[in-house]
């Protein structure tokens, strides 16, 4: 007997390891047909955040809760993967027309230090009339980063006088009820984002 | 006399009208489309990009440019791992002999360090590229929309999706 038990609680575990991983493995699979577009996402990603916005104004996730969000984070001293993210954002809007009136954009800065509201207030409007620019303290970025998932981190280059951003590049798209419904990568045309947006509108307005 | 006004006025023609910076041919390159996004006042920096096609058989290199509207002007690539955009310094790009390097988005780009000021949409960038063999070469970059994915007098799109710059250059 005794020298069973070892063996029945070695079984014990490798069959309770297995049902655990067994239903990590189907929690993480996409369902079949998914009606929405863009990537599935776990659901642990995205929650609150007390920030700052280009106007100076304290800007809490809550308050964009009913309608749809686009939130991009990235930085202003960014000439390349920022601009073009955000005129995508921009165009995707305009392609869903006035569905597009339902959704705010957001760029979260992920390089505090330099953009102030200041910097942020001359910066959004280039994209679009309606894009929020939202900073914080280093901490608050940090946080709002790590409950979205976002890798970012300085680089210096020894022949520049400033430094840049290694960072994550992606769009998530937040429901009306302040979960992140979707993620989009680098690259996403606007017309695919926009067809997502869509769909998401639609799968919300059936249910 | 008639031949200066002549001088005179087709310069002015092409100061005031962007359009005509779109393609610069020298004997060995074809430039085409360079082009820049505006800028905020707080921003000191903005990329340049086009596409550099060899004619003929024989590769060249783009191994730096200038700008009297940058501090300094570098060349950059961005590559993407897991993700995330890293964009770094390259000593040079290549135009394969009967092809073309394509600076875009996401990819090779020529960075303008310390902006002297900023990009305004609809006005042009000088620029001076130098290449390995065919030696200087003077372009115009248009200036368009900040949020622009591509020259607007582009015939195809220069955005493909493909951050990596699988685009026929590559760096050293």
């Amino acid at each position: 007997m005794n020298r069973k038990l070892p063996i029945i609680v070695v079984t014990f575990v490798v069959v309770v390891f297995a049902f655990g991983a067994w239903l990590n493995l189907r929690v993480a699979e996409p369902p079949e047909n998914t009606p929405v577009g863009g990537m599935v996402v776990n659901v642990n990603i995205g929650g609150p955040f007390d920030l700052i916005d280009h106007t100076g104004a304290r800007m809490k996730d809550e308050s964009l809760r009913g309608k749809y969000a686009l939130i991009y984070f990235g930085y202003t001293f960014c000439p390349d993967v920022c601009p073009t993210e955000l005129g995508e954002i921009a165009v995707a809007l305009d392609e869903l027309g006035e569905a597009g009136e339902q959704v705010t954009p957001v760029m979260i800065t992920i390089d505090p230090e330099r953009d102030t509201p200041e910097v942020l207030a001359e910066y959004v409007p280039l994209f679009h009339d309606r894009l929020v620019g939202l900073t914080g303290t280093d901490a608050e970025i940090k946080d709002v980063a790590e409950k979205y998932r976002v890798f970012y981190r300085r680089f210096e280059d020894p022949s520049f006088t400033f430094y840049l951003m290694d960072h994550t590049s992606f769009v998530y798209l937040i429901d009306p009820k302040g979960a992140v419904a979707s993620m989009f990568r680098y690259g996403t045309l606007p017309e695919d984002m926009a067809d997502a947006i869509r769909q998401h509108m639609r799968a919300r307005a059936d249910s | 006399m008639i031949s200066r006004f002549v001088c005179v006025f087709l310069s002015l023609l092409f100061l005031s009208s962007p359009v005509w910076a779109h393609e610069e041919k020298s004997e060995h390159l074809t430039i085409s489309h360079p082009w820049s996004r505006a800028t905020a006042p707080s921003q000191k920096v903005g990329a340049v990009f086009m596409t550099i096609k060899t004619n003929g058989n024989r590769s060249d290199r783009l191994i730096g440019a200038q700008s009297p509207d940058a501090e300094t002007v570098q060349i950059h690539n961005h590559t993407m791992d897991n993700g995330v955009m890293r964009m770094r310094r390259v000593d040079a790009v290549t135009i394969p002999a009967d092809g073309e390097a394509v600076l875009a988005p996401g990819g090779f780009h020529i960075m303008l360090i310390g902006l002297k000021a900023p990009l305004f949409e609809e006005t042009v960038i000088p620029l001076t590229l130098v290449f390995e063999k065919a030696g200087k070469v003077e372009i115009e970059a248009v200036v368009e929309a900040a949020g622009a994915r591509q020259a607007t007098g582009a015939t195809k799109p220069m955005m493909d999706g493909k951050p990596d710059g699988q685009h026929g250059g590559h760096n050293r």
